[in-house]
């Protein structure tokens, strides 16, 4: 066993054991911070697969503004009471067994995934040369400007949505 | 060298215990947050293809995608701090205001 695949155990391991944990928790507070270290462990990933742009942003607006965001709320919403009880819907083994299947066959579909595009332009050793960064940016701001645009777009409608759906009614 | 497979088979099982926890838990932050999982999952599969092709494309789309988990999340916990002003529960199956 190489020491990439030896990384790679580790990686996923841990990758589907906190997600067990994110969706068992009770406490929504404890399932938050485990969603942290999961996340800590995707970018993690992403180093792994020379995307250090990702891994950046993934800890950035993942985990410095989003959990954040959900912490906020859950402190927000005060729920003490409402941890007592119990945690799962009543048809829990049908969404369990849902999943059991859907993990089955996408295992099964992907399991023997052959590709064959041709590869890109985009080597390790090109995207090496003036970094990924670069590279990312070159194509961003070319190829997928108007894209961008409309990403942009999307967060401002996100932040007026949020400010008027959470504001109190004046009267 | 590690397959292309491994990863793919590793995003699809946590995309799958992303859809248990959105199906099972009755807590509406959880259900946000195994949806936060799945798009995470699918973050994986991406990168890993865009490596493995040597094209950057999935890197771009994986900056798409986080870009609208955080549109999804900000207005999704919007909705819910609304919701929880006219009716303090969080629980799923208690909210069945479109029963009839």
């Amino acid at each position: 066993m190489s020491t990439a695949q030896f990384f790679f155990g580790y990686f996923a391991v841990m990758l589907t054991g906190l997600s067990v944990l994110v969706v068992t928790r009770k406490d929504p507070i404890h399932s938050v911070l485990w969603m942290l270290v999961l996340f800590v462990h995707i970018a993690g990933l992403y180093l792994f697969l020379n995307a250090e742009f990702l891994a950046a942003v993934q800890i950035i607006v993942y985990a410095g503004a989003i959990l954040v965001l959900f912490l906020f709320v859950i402190m927000l919403l005060n729920l003490r009471n409402e941890e007592r009880v119990k945690k799962f819907q009543t048809q829990w083994p049908l969404g369990a067994g849902a999943g059991a299947l859907l993990a089955i066959f996408l295992c099964l579909i992907v399991g023997k995934v052959i590709v064959l595009a041709p590869l890109g332009r985009y080597s390790e050793d090109a995207v090496n040369g003036d970094g990924n960064l670069m590279a990312i940016g070159k194509i961003l701001y070319t190829e997928y400007l108007f894209p961008f645009e409309v990403a942009s777009l999307v967060l401002l409608v996100a932040i007026i949505g949020a400010v008027v759906l959470a504001k109190r009614r004046l009267e | 060298m590690v397959p292309l497979n491994w990863y793919i088979i590793l995003s699809a099982i946590m995309f799958s215990i992303g859809v248990v926890g959105f199906l099972a838990r009755r807590n509406l932050i959880i259900m946000f947050i195994s949806i936060e999982l799945m798009l995470n999952s699918v973050n994986i599969s991406l990168v890993a293809y865009s490596h493995y092709l040597q094209s950057l494309r999935g890197q771009i789309l994986v900056f798409f995608i986080i870009t609208v988990a955080a549109a999804e999340a900000a207005i999704g916990l919007a909705i819910i701090i609304a919701f929880y002003k006219n009716n303090p529960t969080i629980k799923v199956d208690e909210i069945n205001l479109l029963k009839g």
